[in-house]
């Protein structure tokens, strides 16, 4: 148990400067001929490139979970939204295949943005004013979220093109770090702008101080004259609409399609991020990398087949390191006090 | 004889103050249900008609919703046996992975086994597969404070990569195939398991009548009595009603919480992995990746519409199982998508855990009972 801790420890505090390191490394073995087919594999650019990838949406996720865990309502329901996001990018993506490049992009991610904070708003509802289980409305929505989309979704539309790679001049020529960081599409770009935005925000800000408030104490919250529920309300649709992005990502960024049930866990992967994350959005930030570097490393060792073992093992990788982590972090990880809790002021 | 009227009168009473917010749950769902089709240009009408004829129409659409309520009826009783113990358990299609593969174990080995032994050892070795899936979750929160939402879906994945892997071909790329796959169909590309020797497999009850459906629906039946009783009769479903009520009183009063805690997920997990046994042993005969047998969200509903009750279980099972047998006839005659009823049945579950709405949308007089308590991240 004690070694576990020490290994858990390690793992957490060290998400960060795990994810320093392996850009250090990256950037050794890049330059030298340390390149072996092995190290490749590990910490080569390609595994970096597909780290960020993955970790994309689950770093959108967790902020979604943050912004309304935050103010105290609890939401499982990520992955619906997501979903849901991703679905309604798809559709008017479809939709506007003639229009120019630019605006159909445009449009596909506003909608992702409306269906996925229309969704966090009706998790909003249940939970607030209808005072459901907030557990129990998050998997309203995830289910909600499947069966419209799987009921609407047409398998003959097709939708033509996606967000380009942005190349930043002058910084996207660093070696390594210029490949993987400078030379993306623009909802990544955004994706790591949202992780430092929310960070001043939620703890240098009005609004942030507020937030916190909420969640931690209600009632201290209200007698200030804050409305807790319309904080909750707010914050719930802003983290729906992440969560829609997220899903826009999935579509008009990485692989330009739709499938029913695209989400995979990603929602609730980054859910573990949050909680791994200690509930803060450059903690969660790191998580994501972890968990994307997992499924980078998952990626990496089934193409280069160097190992053997049976591809469905390494197929897990993902899941049972996010069961490990969860697992590791008892006790040193802490909710907002009033989670979950209904509010009525008296 | 007055007497008897009031009370016959008040139980009719009492029938109805429990029933309510289920049934008009259900018709309000079915409504909604029925807008979204309005809105997509379809019709409701024709397609909840068809809907109809698919469940109960003939012996044959009859026959298709026993059968789906079977394992429906075990996944419902899993959730809504996790959540006396305060526990959620989205974790049944895991757990329901893991007992098909061990009950087919045991099923395609031990040719020559009579029935008797053989057909219970298989059923056995789904629950103890189920269970012990289900205890990882439990452990892992009593351990370690893992939130058994997560762990649970995570474990489903695994689940099912871990079961494609025992019934895998073998690959392109020299890979040896998994300990369950049959060698003729890996042959051919095929990952999937040899079926189950007769002695293994669940007799039909009535054949050529009611052809799809097993002795698996009376073990659901037997099943389903068997945790009302566990649950109202015995010490330990007092600890586990305590222990989900309010965990530090029943700390408080010397009851161990986490072996509860456990061993809750332990029978969630086994009563899901017997659902994946039954289906198996009685109508599939084999494993393949792909048969997931519907062991997904539903059981959540089920047990929610079911208030928690095995009684309230079962019937909600077979309203699901109605609803899943007619999907495709409904599909088949007008067109509509079947995947409307999976919204149909996401609305069941807003609107029975969401009962104020139904009480502000029916003028019914708000009533202050006890609710089931807040799940939370605790």
């Amino acid at each position: 148990m004690y070694t576990w801790q020490k290994v858990t420890k390690f793992l957490s505090r060290g998400s960060v400067i795990f994810t320093f390191l392996l850009f250090l490394l990256a950037v050794i073995v890049d330059q030298t001929d340390m390149g072996t087919v092995p190290l490749r594999v590990f910490v080569g650019v390609s595994a970096l490139n597909f780290t960020l990838r993955a970790a994309v949406p689950l770093m959108l996720g967790a902020m979604s979970g943050i912004l309304c865990e935050r103010s105290g309502i609890i939401n499982i329901g990520i992955e619906g939204m997501m979903l849901a996001g991703a679905f309604g990018a798809f559709a008017v993506k479809v939709q506007t295949n003639a229009m120019p490049l630019g605006l159909s992009l445009f449009l596909s991610t506003l909608t992702a943005l409306l269906l996925g904070g229309l969704m966090a708003y009706i998790h909003a509802l249940l939970s607030i004013r209808y005072k459901v289980d907030q557990i129990i409305g998050g998997t309203v929505i995830i289910m909600l979220a499947a069966g419209l989309s799987s009921y609407f979704f047409n398998p003959n539309w097709m939708s033509v093109g996606k967000f380009g790679t942005i190349e930043i001049p002058l910084l996207s020529s660093i070696p390594v770090l210029g490949r993987v960081l400078f030379s993306n599409g623009l909802i990544t770009y955004i994706a790591l702008l949202l992780v430092i935005f929310l960070h001043v925000m939620l703890f240098h800000s009005r609004w942030g101080l507020r937030t916190r408030a909420v969640g931690e104490h209600p009632r201290a919250a209200d007698t200030v004259g804050i409305n807790v529920n319309r904080v909750r309300y707010v914050n719930t649709v802003l983290g729906g609409m992440v969560a829609g992005l997220a899903g826009a990502f999935l579509v008009l960024e990485a692989v330009g399609q739709f499938k029913e049930g695209m989400t995979a866990g990603r929602g609730f992967i980054a859910l573990a991020a949050m909680i791994f994350g200690n509930w803060t959005p450059v903690g969660a930030f790191g998580a994501s990398i972890l968990f994307g570097y997992t499924q980078a490393l998952q990626n990496e060792l089934l193409l280069a087949g160097i190992v053997d073992i049976p591809r469905h093992f390494i197929s897990m990788l993902p899941y049972v390191v996010t069961i490990v982590v969860v697992a590791g972090i008892v006790g040193r990880t802490r909710p907002p006090a009033a989670i979950g809790k209904v509010y009525e002021s008296e | 004889m007055e007497e008897s009227t009031t009370t016959e009168e008040s139980l009719f009473k009492t029938a109805w103050q429990t029933l309510q917010i289920p049934l008009l749950a259900v018709l309000t769902a079915f409504l909604t249900g029925a807008v979204v089709m309005l809105l997509s240009g379809d019709n409701p009408l024709v397609a909840y008609w068809g809907l109809l004829q698919g469940a109960l129409g003939d012996l044959g659409a009859l026959s298709r919703t026993l059968r789906r309520a079977t394992p429906f009826i075990f996944t419902g009783l899993s959730v809504a046996f996790a959540f006396k113990a305060g526990l959620f358990n989205i974790g049944a299609s895991g757990q329901f992975m893991i007992g098909t593969i061990c009950s087919v174990a045991v099923g395609i080995n031990f040719e020559g086994l009579p029935g008797i032994i053989h057909l219970p050892l298989a059923l056995l070795a789904g629950i103890l597969g189920g269970a012990l899936w289900g205890a990882i979750a439990g452990w892992l929160k009593v351990w370690r404070g893992a939130h058994e939402v997560i762990t649970t879906i995570m474990l489903n994945y695994v689940a099912s990569l871990f079961a494609a892997w025992t019934v895998f071909a073998g690959g392109t790329g020299g890979q040896r195939p998994g300990p369950l796959s049959d060698p003729v169909a890996a042959a051919r590309a095929i990952s999937e398991t040899r079926h189950v020797y007769d002695s293994a497999r669940i007799p039909r009850i009535l054949p050529g009548i009611l052809d799809r459906v097993h002795w698996g629906i009376i073990i659901a039946l037997l099943v389903a009595l068997l945790i009302w009783w566990l649950l109202q009769k015995t010490t330990w479903g007092f600890e586990i009603r305590t222990a989900g009520k309010n965990p530090h009183a029943a700390d408080y009063a010397g009851m161990r919480v986490g072996r509860t805690i456990v061993l809750s997920m332990a029978v969630a997990g086994g009563l899901a992995g017997l659902a994946g046994a039954v289906e198996t042993l009685g109508l599939n005969y084999k494993f393949a990746p792909e048969f997931t047998g519907g062991a997904g969200f539903e059981g959540i509903t089920i047990a929610m519409l079911g208030q928690l009750h095995p009684l309230g279980v079962v019937i909600s099972s077979f309203l699901m199982g109605a609803l899943d047998a007619g999907a495709a006839k409904m599909q088949f005659d007008s067109g509509v998508s079947r995947e409307i009823i999976q919204v149909v049945q996401a609305l069941v579950l807003a609107f029975v855990a969401a009962p104020s709405i139904i009480r502000s949308l029916y003028r019914l007089p708000e009533k202050g009972k006890g609710r089931v308590r807040r799940l939370g991240w605790g």
